[in-house]
């Protein structure tokens, strides 16, 4: 008799899960200190791997026992390289912007004489009467992390560490239940698609289980390309296993034996990172053969797609997959029926995969409960721009755009006006100030002619010309066009001509109609969502901030000053002090002379406007003025040497 | 048999056709470029053959519909025929106009087009993209114009259909799309003398059989060996 076959698949996993629990944390843990360093992309970009180098090297010297522990990104961009200390008898400490100095200095200080430095201090970790804590901060408290509860606080590469924290708990429990229950579990969820469109994921299962095909498969498309998104990176590199267990409760439901993670090659720590996480997970029974003695088998592949933005779309995903040329396909029919190989293909997102471990665990009244009636859960966006505190945001759907640049995020730095907010990446909108109590939710940002996207957010200030941001994002999609249809490919290369004109004051009063006109054709006409959605920071743009489109056009001025043919500098003579040199040794075209009473003027017909004597000005002449439209500057002659 | 109503007028269709095959066979025309007759999976690219179908939101490109019993189709609605023209118009702004010297002239698709949704070749609205591309295709036989080129495809289509070992492909891609040749036969091998199957599906002649003198003097260019070395891969 071979009694273990018997088992079933939760006492497989409390065995396994045992045996995690030792490896992960030894008992005499408890006694040395243990140094996490957030090691995900951007932490290394900033210096984490200097720092783990220096905290290494100090502790040899200093003779002490400690775990240096690398762990993900706490989505905290503006702290990086970001720390967190736990040393016996104080609470966990975390540290901002940790260099090889400080390094060395808190493990002097802090490690060996007990003092926490205060100075470096972001907040504590927990509860305690010394140092505030991160309950404190509403960049902490406004957060509801639920995807992202793991993220930074456990070392990717350890599946131990996952499953001690209660990882693959979801997934033993879910191969005990009919698949049919489970779909039923996360249709009442309402959880949605995250990727962008906010497809019912429990519908989409639903009709690829119904599906007669035979060889299923599950896509992870983690294809990230929005500029300034990386909330999908972030995932992988962080909570890999989180990830994974979605991938395979989602694969038992639908009854598929093959999933991909399909991952760009530019992220190659990210590859890594789940490359290694499905080994581990493969090696114990998780993945695999005979998932915990099931009849279950899921084998995981990775595949590093080349790049092109095209292919997050799903149809040119498959194509590209396949071996050919990432161009979209005509839909229907759906990949859920029609996909890979011609088989029935569950895409998902990766954010909406790591949603369902959590959804299996507290159950679908609870997800319902979290975020927006229509719009369920949580929602991860990447907010970058002219924000005091970018990164990695986590919150309830429903909460307002406000809300998340002021309070989360601090607003605009440096006392400037917020003048508009781009979500959705180059599908997006731009919306300006009066959307500020706009609820995130997929329903909301569509209505304001947004869309939720996969979470880039890009945020603005007073110095961004509306224009220009049009012109960026319509250069970008214009690049990643592929070229398969006519709307898209000849389409948003007008728009991007017509908009390169404006902004070099070279536009029509007939231009706008032509904008407008060609971008609705453009949305309604085109094959794929790529160029279906191509027009929308065009279309926003001139919906709420056509004056500036006027401005550029009948009077050449850009309000922003922000387009360099438009603008001008100029030396104000009365404010310039006589004698200083300053703009003139830091411009790099020698633009600049001297003039009458010794005082500087700038050469119009050598100047390339960028900027660097009004930076270099003493801040208490203030001299160098800028103006637009660039007719405004005086000219001022050169005199003959 | 399928019973369905198109512009008001009730038609029986045979299944197994699509709604652009349908439309086209009871004299009903609707634009189209990239579609033809046996494919089993039309492009849908050329955003043409778009029509209107109650219930169903937008429009939607009939080439890629299967006739339903009850389907209630518009061919001539505004909306359909505002982005059929918008369309054609993006199709003839990064075209070199150039009737009077061209093979095509009176059997062009574009010109039928145009005629039928009244837009004049030149598009006044739209700056000419002119076509600055020195991209030559570098085949033995044939000659290539990406100037007059509209990317429908159909030469790829038929070169898959008729060659075991097809030597068409798109290359480059978004708006610097072009037409490639792929393929590491050596040119006394090469089928495409014989075959000219692309030549005779354009419908703007832009790819075409070089003339004699010109197609014994070819050499491999650079293009010619980067594209060949993709074939080997």
């Amino acid at each position: 008799m071979n009694l273990h076959l018997e088992k079933s698949p939760q006492e497989r996993f409390a065995a396994l899960l045992e045996k995690a629990g030792e490896c992960a944390a030894p008992e005499q843990r408890d006694t040395i200190p243990r140094i996490y360093i957030g090691m995900a992309t951007c932490g290394l970009a900033a210096g984490a791997a200097e720092t783990k180098a220096a905290f290494e090297e100090v502790l040899a010297e200093q003779h002490i026992e400690a775990d240096i522990i690398p762990v993900g990104c706490l989505g905290h961009c503006y702290a990086e390289p970001l720390v967190v200390i736990e040393n016996p008898g104080f609470p966990a400490i975390a540290y901002h912007q940790v260099t090889p100095g400080k390094a060395k200095v808190l493990v002097k200080s802090f490690l060996v004489e007990g003092d926490p430095l205060f100075e470096y201090v972001l907040a504590a970790m927990e509860e305690n009467d010394l140092i505030p804590t991160v309950a404190d901060f509403p960049r902490f408290n406004l957060e509801q992390r639920i995807v992202m509860r793991h993220c930074g606080v456990i070392d990717p590469t350890d599946i131990n560490q996952y499953l001690v924290k209660g990882g693959y708990a979801s997934l033993a429990r879910a191969l005990s239940l009919p698949p049919e229950e489970i779909i039923r579990m996360v249709a009442e969820a309402g959880l949605r698609g995250r990727g962008g469109a906010g497809f019912p994921t429990g519908r989409k299962w639903e009709l690829a289980k119904a599906d007669p095909g035979t060889e299923k498969t599950v896509i992870c498309n983690a294809d990230e390309g929005d500029p300034g998104a990386y909330m999908d990176r972030t995932l992988l590199e962080s909570d890999p296993h989180q990830l994974l267990e979605g991938l395979a409760i989602c694969a038992y439901c639908v009854g598929a034996a093959k999933a991909v993670v399909y991952v760009r090659a530019e992220y190659p720590l990210a590859v890594e990172t789940i490359t290694t996480a499905i080994d581990q997970a493969r090696d114990a029974n998780l993945l695999g053969r005979s998932i915990l003695g099931t009849s279950f088998d899921l084998e995981v592949t990775v595949f590093q797609g080349s790049g092109a933005f095209v292919c997050g779309e799903e149809t040119a995903l498959i194509q590209s997959v396949e071996g050919k040329r990432g161009m979209p396909q005509h839909r229907p029919p759906y990949p859920v029926q029609h996909g890979l190989w011609d088989q029935p293909t569950v895409i998902n997102n990766v954010k909406t995969l790591s949603t369902i471990p959590t959804i299996i665990e507290h159950g679908s009244q609870w997800f319902r409960s979290v975020g927006a009636q229509t719009s369920p859960g949580t929602a991860i966006f990447s907010v970058v721009g002219k924000v005091i505190h970018p990164g990695l945001v986590e919150i309830p759907m429903g909460t307002t755009l406000g809300t998340l640049i002021f309070n989360i995020c601090g607003g605009v730095p440096k006392q400037k006006q917020f003048k508009a907010v781009q979500i959705g990446g180059p599908s997006g909108g731009c919306l300006p100030e009066s959307f500020l109590d706009t609820p995130v939710d997929f329903d909301s940002l569509t209505q304001a002619g947004a869309m939720m996207g996969s979470g880039g957010m890009v945020v603005m200030d007073e110095e961004s010309c509306m224009v220009n941001v049009a012109r960026y994002f319509l250069e970008f999609t214009q690049n990643e066009s592929c070229g398969k249809c006519t709307f898209c490919r000849l389409g948003t290369r007008h728009l991007l001509n017509i908009l390169d004109r404006i902004t070099k004051g070279q536009g029509k009063e007939s231009d706008l109609d032509v904008l407008d006109s060609l971008a609705r054709d453009i949305q309604r006409g085109s094959l794929c969502g790529l160029g279906k959605t191509a027009p929308n920071p065009v279309l926003t743009s001139l919906n709420y901030f056509r004056s500036e489109y006027q401005a550029h056009i009948s009077e050449k001025r850009c309000p922003a000053m922000m387009c360099r043919t438009l603008t001008a500098f100029y030396i104000d003579p009365d404010k310039c002090a006589r004698g200083c040199e300053v703009c003139v040794g830091c411009c790099p075209v020698e633009a600049i002379f001297t003039a009458k009473g010794r005082k500087k003027a700038i050469d119009q017909s050598l100047c390339v406007k960028c900027g660097e004597c009004m930076v270099s000005c003493p801040p208490e002449y203030d001299a160098v003025k800028k103006v637009s439209p660039a007719e405004l500057a005086p000219i001022v002659e050169r005199p003959e040497s | 048999m399928i019973q369905l109503t198109i512009d008001g007028t009730k038609i029986v269709a045979q299944p197994g056709k699509n709604l652009l095959q349908v439309c086209l066979e009871n004299d009903v025309y609707v634009p189209h470029l990239c579609h033809m007759e046996g494919m089993e999976d039309p492009p849908a690219s050329c955003r043409l053959c778009l029509v209107e179908i109650e219930g169903v939101n937008g429009t939607v490109a009939s080439c890629r519909i299967a006739p339903r019993d009850g389907m209630v189709v518009t061919t001539q609605s505004q909306a359909v025929r505002q982005l059929q023209r918008s369309a054609l118009q993006l199709l003839l702004s990064a075209h070199r106009v150039d009737c009077r010297n061209c093979a095509s002239n009176k059997r062009c698709a574009l010109q039928q087009m145009a005629k039928f949704l009244k837009v004049p070749l030149k598009v006044k609205h739209l700056d000419h993209l002119l076509d600055e591309t020195d991209y030559q295709l570098n085949h033995p036989v044939l000659e290539y114009d990406p100037g007059k080129c509209v990317l429908c495809g159909k030469c790829i289509y038929v070169c898959t259909r008729q060659q075991a070992h097809p030597v068409l492909t798109f290359a480059r891609r978004g708006f610097e799309t072009v037409i490639g040749f792929m393929g590491s036969t050596p040119p006394s091998e090469l089928p495409c003398l014989d075959c000219l199957a692309c030549s005779a599906i354009c419908p703007v002649s832009a790819i075409y059989p070089k003339k004699p003198e010109a197609a014994s003097s070819h050499s491999p260019g650079p293009a010619d060996q980067r594209l060949n070395g993709v074939g080997k891969q």
